[in-house]
């Protein structure tokens, strides 16, 4: 089938696509969801797409990227052969991997895993119309900003994407690995939407990886909304490795309701654009949400992470770490904004951004937000922007290591720091390789998925047996 | 904390402002509202030349074509630009030429705001210029300055009388196309204070400059000019009051300093505009622009600030680096009480190679105010070497205040080091109970923790300034601990 859209991405454009898919759109909906795709739509003509002028988007100019002709389509492309596609991940059968192409659940045979203890693994659109209830109490709850243009063009125009649900006191046997791969002949526009239900008492370890296979452009606006319910603990790691034609607006939703316990990792390693808006709210008391970032980008790539952390209950504890190396022409933003609002007594809020930029090229805005509407906290933030220690190089060196070594191992070091928090030691160690690399400017993207393999013919030879993931 | 330093808190905060006062002098002003004519009769009422009439149109002009700014972190009431009275000077009836030819009603005021300017002719060794509304009442010491090659004015003297200096620097620092109030303040600005320090000449005394709002309805827009040529040197000081009254005045000043080749220039200022009564009614809207530019080689501007009264303070004094090895300083209080709100901070445009920024700031909240550290740290692609810390401190005292950090910081090359941190906090309890339990009591103690607190940055302050700085942090804030 053809795509409805060959052209760039305007607003006007895509509320005329609206209005002339409704149907097509909400095919999936119960009332209650199509409800709330309308009022994405109305908000979604209120508001326009981000220009340099509007503070959140300061750092980040998205005219070049949402210019270049995009295809859209309103169904999955085209799957030409999925076992190469997920070639590299389908031995590893102790994952629970969901695959995703172009933002389309794969596999249309199995469209919803349900393991016997409970877990509901699949595709939102199934899921929809299998567990409407299921959908309705959880989608939009945590992703209702209205203000948030992206988020409303994908609540507007989503028809597929993951969900999984751990169902209360289940703990997931094994990590769920989430993989989006972007390939497609032409540049391509894709919004997916995912919805992750970790239940009272639950336990989740999820892995999210978005890949591209080639060099083709895209444009990619995905929504996640993830819902921790009592007690419940998440790990997740979002990685990010998309070629440099592409971008990437990734918005994460995180509702965290009472003592319940977050771990959330952001690495990202290759993308043209990356905007990263994480959302994270306490919705209940004795809540705990550590975020972690790494990016190390070269060459003009873009980073921007805006990490919005609201304590809107009492006795919270919060901790971000975010730590960059830039290269050559690469830019990086980082915008932390803790609000810690007028009732949440003994917040405990912690907020780190450190960058390294080894050119005069490159570029860093750091802009560390604190709120707060409450005496009885404990808040600090702070940023620092420079080069390797140079005592640290002088001690190496004054040990016979070559500068060029003294250099590599100092940036493994700074990056070490976010590196080290990864709970899951085969992705820990996947992950330093793939830093070594990155550092060691190998990492460069190639045809084939550079997560797993650098060349199709070689494949990358990591120390450890990747299949016990 | 205890009910009882609740109590303490409520009595202190409701001790009034003192320099609430009015003074009965006559005064003329300008016809109420802002056109083309309103900045004509201000202009011709001084005696302008040419040049700055065009500048004083050019700006407006450029305002009307401009939109009140809404990005910082403030609720502020609309303001109607048509309802102020823009120009409102004390009657002269002719040149002052001694103290005691001017009005005694006005000296009577000076002296009773603590600034006696005879009194510190004698004794303080400080040369004053006082502003009253908008117009320079009073310069003292400029004979004594004079022989040092100083200038040391009203603005609207070095209009007439060193226009050349004027003309070259007026607007080169702060250009009224910079921001909604600088084009507003470069329209209709009526005096200020004009400060010239030649070549290598380290002036033997503080400048000072007193402002005062009296008169009702009136805005006030003042202009102040230093420069500081090759390897000068002067410390430069600025206070004001204002009446107690319902409505809400506007105050929009710009303060420009260029500082040449190993030149230094400090500027201190303790801020004590009325702040409005306990429910938030009246007081000043503090909308100020103060920038400094190192302009040549290993030259120095150094800005403190104590910041106690106002509603409103928008305010961010900045440097721009341009001279390489030159060093920009901020250090501020700002507290802010009752219904008070401030955004406040400092820009630090880094240009040069090596050049060094610091800024230190301690924002208190206290009462149901808010109050915010904005700042900009900006490293260019050519100043290599740069190097910036920065450190924002917010004390929260009560629980319905807020405090807030929103620092702005870019970095472009890749031998530059820029630090920040922040933190908040409260009063800790154990200090408190530390100075308790050795008789101090509670009100004394919170006094002396918040001085302690403070204490990086009121030891920047000149002398003069510093007793009284410390007389107003605590008076500001006694009992404010909840």
């Amino acid at each position: 089938m053809d795509p409805i859209l060959e052209n760039s991405i305007t607003l006007e454009r895509m509320l005329a696509l609206y209005e002339a898919n409704r149907q097509v759109l909400s095919a999936d909906d119960t009332p209650i969801l199509s409800g709330i795709r309308e009022n994405a739509f109305i908000s979604l003509g209120k508001l326009r797409f981000p220009d340099t002028k509007m503070e959140a988007w300061r750092h980040t100019d998205l005219k070049e990227s949402l210019g270049r002709g995009y295809d859209y389509y309103l169904h999955p492309t085209k799957e030409t052969d999925i076992q190469k596609v997920f070639r590299c991940n389908i031995p590893h059968l102790d994952t629970a991997i969901i695959g995703q192409l172009n933002g389309w659940y794969v596999s249309k045979d199995v469209p919803l895993m349900e393991l016997g203890n409970g877990i509901i693994m699949g595709s939102l659109a199934e899921a929809k119309k299998k567990y409407p209830a299921l959908i309705e109490k959880y989608y939009g709850q945590a992703a209702h900003d209205t203000e948030e243009v992206f988020t409303a063009l994908n609540t507007a125009f989503e028809q597929d994407g993951v969900f999984i649900y751990v169902p209360a006191g289940v703990k997931s046997p094994k990590p769920v690995q989430m993989i989006n791969v972007i390939q497609h002949p032409e540049n391509i526009f894709l919004q997916s939407r995912n919805l992750i239900v970790v239940g009272d008492d639950a336990q989740l370890s999820l892995v999210h990886c978005d890949d591209s296979y080639n060099h083709q452009g895209s444009f990619s606006n995905i929504v996640t909304e993830v819902f921790l319910g009592r007690n419940a603990y998440l790990d997740h790691y979002k990685l990010q490795n998309i070629n440099n034609n592409s971008t990437l607006i990734s918005s994460i939703y995180f509702k965290i309701e009472s003592a319940a316990n977050l771990e959330s990792h952001y690495l990202s390693l290759n993308g043209g654009l990356l905007r990263n808006n994480i959302r994270a709210l306490f919705n209940g008391p004795h809540g705990n949400a550590n975020l972690y970032g790494l990016y190390l980008m070269d060459r003009k790539q873009h980073i921007d992470n805006h990490v919005v952390v609201d304590h809107a209950s009492p006795e919270c504890t919060s901790n971000e770490i975010f730590k960059g190396i830039l290269d050559e022409n690469a830019r990086g933003v980082f915008n932390g904004h803790v609000l810690v609002r007028r009732n949440a007594a003994k917040t405990d809020a912690r907020q780190t951004n450190k960058n390294i930029l080894l050119t005069d090229n490159a570029r860093i805005n750091s802009e560390p937000f604190l709120e707060i509407y409450h005496d009885d906290v404990k808040c600090s933030h702070g940023s620092t922007t420079g080069q390797l220690d140079t005592e640290a190089m002088f001690y190496l060196r004054q040990r016979g290591i070559s500068e060029e070594s003294a250099r590599m191992l100092l940036m493994f070091a700074f990056a070490d720091e976010v590196v080290a928090k990864i709970a899951i030691p085969q992705l820990r160690q996947r992950i330093e390789d793939m830093v070594k690399k990155r550092l060691q400017g190998e990492l460069r993207i190639c045809e084939q998925c550079v997560l797993h393999c650098s060349t199709p013919e070689k494949p990358l030879e990591f120390r450890v047996d990747v299949s016990k993931i | 904390m205890e009910p009882d330093s609740d109590k303490i808190i409520d009595q202190v905060t409701r001790q009034d402002y003192k320099y609430g006062f009015v003074t009965d002098i006559e005064t003329e002003f300008a016809p109420r509202g802002l056109t083309e004519d309103t900045i004509r009769y201000i202009s011709s009422r001084k005696n302008e030349p040419e040049f700055l009439l065009e500048f004083r149109l050019k700006a407006f002009r450029r305002w009307l074509t401009m939109k009140q700014p809404t990005w910082a972190h403030l609720t502020i009431d609309p303001i109607n630009f048509q309802d102020i009275i823009y120009y409102a000077s004390p009657k002269k009836k002719k040149e002052v030429a001694g103290l005691d030819q001017v009005d005694p009603e006005l000296l009577a005021t000076f002296n009773k705001l603590g600034i006696s300017l005879e009194e510190q002719k004698k004794l303080a060794g400080v040369a004053v210029d006082a502003v009253m509304d908008s117009v320079s009442v009073k310069t003292t010491f400029s004979e004594t300055l004079s022989k040092y090659g100083i200038i040391f004015c009203s603005f609207s003297e070095a209009v007439l009388k060193h226009p050349d200096l004027v003309r070259q620097y007026m607007g080169s620092v702060v250009p009224y196309t910079d921001n909604y109030f600088a084009a507003l303040n470069s329209a209709v600005f009526s005096d200020g204070s004009f400060c010239y320090i030649p070549k290598g000449v380290r002036c033997p005394m503080g400048l000072s400059t007193y402002f005062r709002i009296n008169a009702a309805n009136t805005g006030q827009f003042e202009r102040t000019l230093i420069i500081a040529d090759e390897g000068a040197y002067v410390s430069y000081m600025e206070g004001c009051t204002a009446p107690q009254r319902d409505e809400n005045q506007l105050h929009a000043a710009i303060v420009e300093i260029i500082a040449m080749k190993d030149a230094e220039v400090k500027y201190s200022t303790v801020q004590n505009w009325y702040p409005g009564n306990k429910e938030g009614r009246g007081g000043i809207y503090n909308f100020v622009t103060k920038r400094g530019i190192c302009k040549g080689s290993n030259s120095k501007i150094s800005w403190t600030q104590v910041e106690t009264g106002s509603a409103i303070t928008w305010k961010y004094p900045g440097c721009i680096l341009l001279g390489d090895n030159s060093v920009g300083e901020f250090y501020s209080v700002a507290v802010t009480n009752n219904h008070q709100q401030a955004d406040t901070g400092s820009k630090m445009q880094h240009l040069g190679k090596n050049t060094h920024s610091t800024i230190i700031s301690k924002g208190i909240s206290a009462g149901k105010s808010n109050n915010s550290y904005r700042g900009l740290v900006r490293i260019s692609k050519n100043a290599i070497n740069s190097r910036n810390y920065s450190q924002c401190d917010s004390l929260l005292l009560g629980s319905s205040c807020g405090a807030h950090t929103f620092p702005y910081i870019q970095v472009e090359n890749k031998s530059s080091i820029v630090e920040h941190e922040a933190t908040t906090s409260k009063i800790s309890e154990d200090q408190l109970f530390y100075c308790q339990q050795r008789g101090i009591d509670a009100e004394s103690a919170i006094g002396l923790i918040v001085n302690g607190y403070a204490k990086e940055v009121l030891k920047q302050l000149p002398l003069e300034f510093a007793v009284e700085a410390q007389k107003l942090l605590s008076v500001s804030l006694e009992g404010s601990v909840g």
